[in-house]
């Protein structure tokens, strides 16, 4: 025998013998997650973990050591291909990096739900479970602008993003802030090539308190002006807050987010962020282990949402100081659906 | 052996005329005609600080001719000062641990732990806030003994051992915290004390926060530590040539226990000063923490091999990273040609030194 | 061997075995004040051991080391440098970053009177650099520009100089000097001789470990020759030669076949 036929051998009885190993325990689910320091990760976790546990299921959990670790993502694909898991709920670091071992693990028979972030192309994954995140920007900015009134036409606006590698999340809730607020996007994959001259500038805070401080101090001293800020989560969102109240401009801004953290939310109640977009991480990891338990038991597949090359988890405007025609909630309400 | 004595004459007779020609002094040092380039490196080499220092002049100069008035207003000059203190403080942990000719991977991690642990103990177990900060330090200082005695008692290197302890420190302060953040307003009900660092003082149109003035104070006492007493000489020794350093009865690893006990400790300070700039304690704050303090003690001039450098150089060097951020952003230059900066400005500053050592 | 007049460093019977190795036999040593000894002997024959002995370096098994007629108990080079004894290592045991001052100092800093220096425990560097440029100048070495200078940018020799004008500031009676001239070139061989003289002649002792015949010849008053772990012979520069001293070193010569006798007065 060649080379190849023994391995193709030994790869055969190993994928006979796992399902034989596997019979007897409780169905595999991997979810992989992007790191797991940021409390939508750990509550994402602990959600899927409680989902699993009711209904019977061996959830096994793996993360990134850093947003961009592609290879540890890699890894844990792999092991949960040998591990005869069922399937797999993804956050992907690289969504494009990770495609050839979503493919092998497609191959394989498992079935592979990406969560929170698409994967390019989106159709790599069988289902994928997210926030619109254009939306929750969309809603935040409509409220900002009704807000605002006739003022918006002259307002003042900073946009603290992510980082500079414009990843999907960051562009698409910067795009759908501006669009909300009636900017013209421009390039709507591209954060920054906008021309409005409401827009003061663009400045990254890697998702975090110290990073929104220093990007709202620096965009201050490029305009004391400023009246409008959109932030890309609420870390960040409460770090700007500290440099405007140290400039002594806290009550004169508005300040707009994305989360529904529950620390994000105790600061709209406080005044602190006007609006922000929640997500819901745990429903996206529990409809996610629902779907893959009935695809082990049925063969079934999920169905994107309408309109929409995903499943959409939902998103729910949060503020204290509705407007007309914009659904929203109250931060009391918020701190009852809120994570973290 | 007969001829025994003639030889010796004959011996003692040549000996004697070497000894008359040869000079008569034993050591002399004399003076020397040098060119541009070599006078140039005997200053670097006795000041190492000047460089740093150079490049920061030139920078701030640069920024006000391109930005204008906006850069050079005493606020925007302050704003400066508070965006590096936090780097500057764990820079001074830092350089104390370059300076053994060590390397602490694990400042920003010991930071981010104690933040939490100040934290928690004001807020969620209700301790007074001034115990809780005191706990917080004394967590710092148990964290760089740790250190300490994995590199002295087991000889481990200590990038190696860093290596570790970062990532056992982060973990613990992952499962601490519950990876959950506690609020701004939570701490400035409880437990005001913690925000201290971020307030305020007017002065002359600057605004100074006292975590800044903290730092300032703290490079001042370090650097009297290292240049007035006995125990920074020793520091310097053990990093420039243990064995030497040991031979002249220094207790080589008593010093490095107390140069990593001392940074971590600082470290915790170095949390103060976090809690205070953005209210919040998170533990995902610090994630680029320990690079940067490295970024701060390389650009300062202090060498990576060991006893060499000026502990204000560090300051030197944050001060030149904040230069270049805050101008660059205000100039609105993309943020990736202040990632690339960053790095041309290590890298000059490692062939600097590279080029300055040699004697 | 001399009786009547008193040592300043002596040994009797020193025994030291590691294993099978016996790197001490029973070794005997003396010194007198004021004079230069040389000690010289092969590879092996011990003498470096002799010398850890005699600095602190070196518990022995078996035997006495006297000083100044008292009998001490070096358990380790810091108890040898208390009690008086300096030793010049080969490797000069500088810190090159450090300035001059600094490296003479370094170990034993004096600290400023006072609250200064009981609290603040402040360095009294004026002090220090004023006895170092003393203590340099004192040996010859003349025209300091820069007592602030780093040791490292001294030459071989210039280190050297340092390194011995440490040892005599704080000697109280004997200096060991382990291959100074190894590293050095002719001229600056010469200078540093010269230096060793100039510590002899104020008053200390020296122990001089070297492989070099014509400078052991010509500095040293006295020459112990050390073998198989014993004091073989005690010789002096007028009275053998130094084909002799190496003949009786290698075991080409006895000892007792020289006009002189095995041990020289």
């Amino acid at each position: 025998m060649n080379k190849k036929s023994i391995v193709q051998a030994v790869m055969l009885a190993t994928a006979l013998s796992a399902p034989f190993a596997m019979a007897a325990d409780k169905p595999v689910v991997g979810l992989i997650t992007k790191t797991n320091t940021n409390p939508f990760f750990v509550k994402m976790r602990e959600g899927a973990q409680h989902k699993a546990d009711a209904m019977g299921i061996e959830l096994r959990t793996f993360s990134g050591k850093f947003d961009g670790d592609n290879q540890s993502q890699v890894q844990a694909v792999e092991n949960l291909i040998s591990a005869g898991a069922k399937g797999i709920l993804i956050t992907p670091s690289d969504p494009a990096g990770i495609v050839p071992a979503i493919e092998r693990a497609r191959e394989a028979g498992l079935l592979v739900i990406a969560l929170d972030t698409p994967l390019s192309p989106a159709t790599a994954a069988d289902a994928t479970f997210a926030t619109d995140n254009f939306k929750a920007g969309e809603m935040i900015g409509q409220w900002a602008a009704a807000t605002l009134g006739d003022k918006a036409a002259t307002a003042k606006i900073a946009m603290l993003d992510l980082n500079s590698s414009q990843i999907t999340v960051d562009v698409a809730r910067d795009q759908g802030f501006l669009k909300g607020f009636g900017i013209d996007l421009n390039d709507p994959d591209r954060i920054g090539d906008e021309t409005d001259p409401r827009i003061v500038g663009n400045d990254v805070t890697s998702g975090a308190e110290e990073g929104g401080r220093r990007a709202m101090e620096n965009m201050l001293q490029k305009d004391p002006e400023i009246n409008v800020v959109y932030t890309i989560n609420e870390p960040a969102a409460a770090g700007a807050y500290e440099a405007l109240k140290s400039a002594g401009r806290a009550d004169d801004v508005l300040i707009v987010s994305v989360d529904g953290g529950c620390p994000g939310v105790e600061n709209v109640k406080d005044g602190v962020i006007g609006a922000t977009s929640m997500q819901f991480p745990l429903r996206m990891a529990s409809m996610g282990v629902d779907a893959i338990l009935k695809f082990a038991t049925t063969g079934e597949k999920p169905q994107t949402t309408e309109g929409l090359d995903f499943v959409n988890t939902g998103v729910e405007l949060i503020t204290d100081k509705p407007v007309s025609h914009i659904g929203a909630k109250s931060s009391s309400e918020g701190l009852t659906m809120c994570w973290g | 052996m007969a001829n025994s004595s003639t030889l010796k004459t004959t011996e003692t007779a040549d000996h004697e005329l070497v000894a008359a020609s040869a000079g008569g002094e034993v050591a002399s040092f004399e003076k020397e005609t040098l060119s541009l380039v070599e006078k140039t490196h005997r200053f670097f080499h006795a000041n190492p600080t000047a460089a740093p220092a150079i490049v920061l002049l030139l920078a701030v100069i640069a920024f006000s001719i391109i930005i204008g008035e906006r850069f050079l207003h005493p606020f925007n000059m302050s704003l400066i000062l508070q965006q590096v203190t936090i780097i500057g403080i764990l820079g001074i942990a830092q350089t104390l641990i370059i300076l053994t000719a060590g390397i602490d991977l694990s400042v920003g991690a010991i930071m981010v732990l104690t933040s939490v642990i100040m934290g928690k103990m004001a807020i969620d177990i209700g301790l007074p806030a001034e115990i809780a900060l005191l706990a917080g330090i004394a967590a710092g200082a148990i964290a760089g003994y740790i250190n300490g005695i994995l590199v002295t008692l087991f000889r481990l290197p200590p990038f190696i051992v860093t290596l570790g302890t970062w990532n056992i420190f982060f973990a613990l302060n992952l499962w601490y915290s519950k990876s959950e953040t506690i609020r701004s307003q939570a701490i400035e009900q409880t437990a005001p004390l913690l925000h201290w660092t971020g307030h305020t003082v007017e002065f002359f149109g600057a605004k100074l926060t006292y975590g800044s003035l903290l730092m300032v104070a703290l490079f001042a006492l370090i650097w009297y530590a290292l240049n007035w007493t006995a125990w920074g000489k020793h520091v310097y020794a053990t990093g420039d040539d243990p064995g030497a350093a040991s031979l002249a009865g220094i207790r080589t690893n008593r010093i490095l226990m107390s140069v990593y006990i001392v940074a971590g400790a600082i470290c915790a300070i170095g949390a103060w000063a976090l809690i205070g700039r953005i209210g919040s304690v998170s533990p995902q704050a610090g994630m680029t923490a320990n690079l940067d303090s490295i970024t701060a003690v390389v650009i300062g001039g202090c060498s990576l091999f060991g006893g060499r450098g000026s502990i204000f150089g560090t300051l030197i060097g944050a001060l030149v990273v904040g230069v270049f951020r805050n101008g660059l952003a205000l100039a609105g230059v993309d943020v990736l040609w202040q990632e690339f900066t960053v790095g041309l400005l290590i890298i000059v500053a490692v062939g600097m030194d590279q080029w300055i050592r040699k004697v | 061997m001399n009786n009547d007049k008193a040592t300043v460093l002596q040994a009797r019977g020193l025994v030291k075995r590691y294993g099978h190795v016996t790197a001490l036999d029973g070794a005997d040593f003396d010194l007198y004040p004021g004079e230069i000894l040389a000690v010289i002997g092969d590879n092996g024959a011990g003498k470096s051991s002799l010398i850890k002995a005699l600095s602190g370096a070196l518990v022995p098994d078996r035997g006495t080391v006297k000083l100044d007629n008292e009998t001490v108990n070096f358990k380790s080079p810091m108890d040898a440098r208390n009690a008086g004894i300096e030793t010049v290592y080969q490797n000069l045991a500088v810190a090159p970053s450090l300035d001059i001052a600094d490296n003479l100092y370094l170990g034993r800093e004096q600290l400023r009177p006072g609250i200064l220096g009981k609290v603040f425990r402040m360095l009294d560097k004026k002090a220090m650099h004023d006895n170092a440029r003393q203590k340099l100048s004192e040996l010859g070495l003349l025209t300091i520009q820069n007592i602030n200078q780093a040791v490292e940018t001294l030459s071989g020799g210039q280190r050297q100089g340092v390194a011995v004008a440490r040892s005599a500031a704080f000697a109280k009676h004997v200096v060991i000097m382990d291959e100074p001239t190894a590293a050095l070139g002719v001229k600056e061989s010469r200078r540093v001789l010269n230096l060793i003289k100039d510590v002899r002649d104020r008053g200390l002792s020296v122990v001089l470990i070297s492989h070099n015949m014509p400078h052991v010849f010509e500095v040293a008053d006295r020459i112990h020759i050390h073998r198989l772990g014993k004091r073989h012979a005690v010789i002096k520069p007028d009275t053998h030669t130094m084909s002799e001293a190496v003949a009786i070193m290698t075991g080409a010569m006895d000892p007792h076949e020289h006009a002189s006798g095995a041990f020289a007065a």
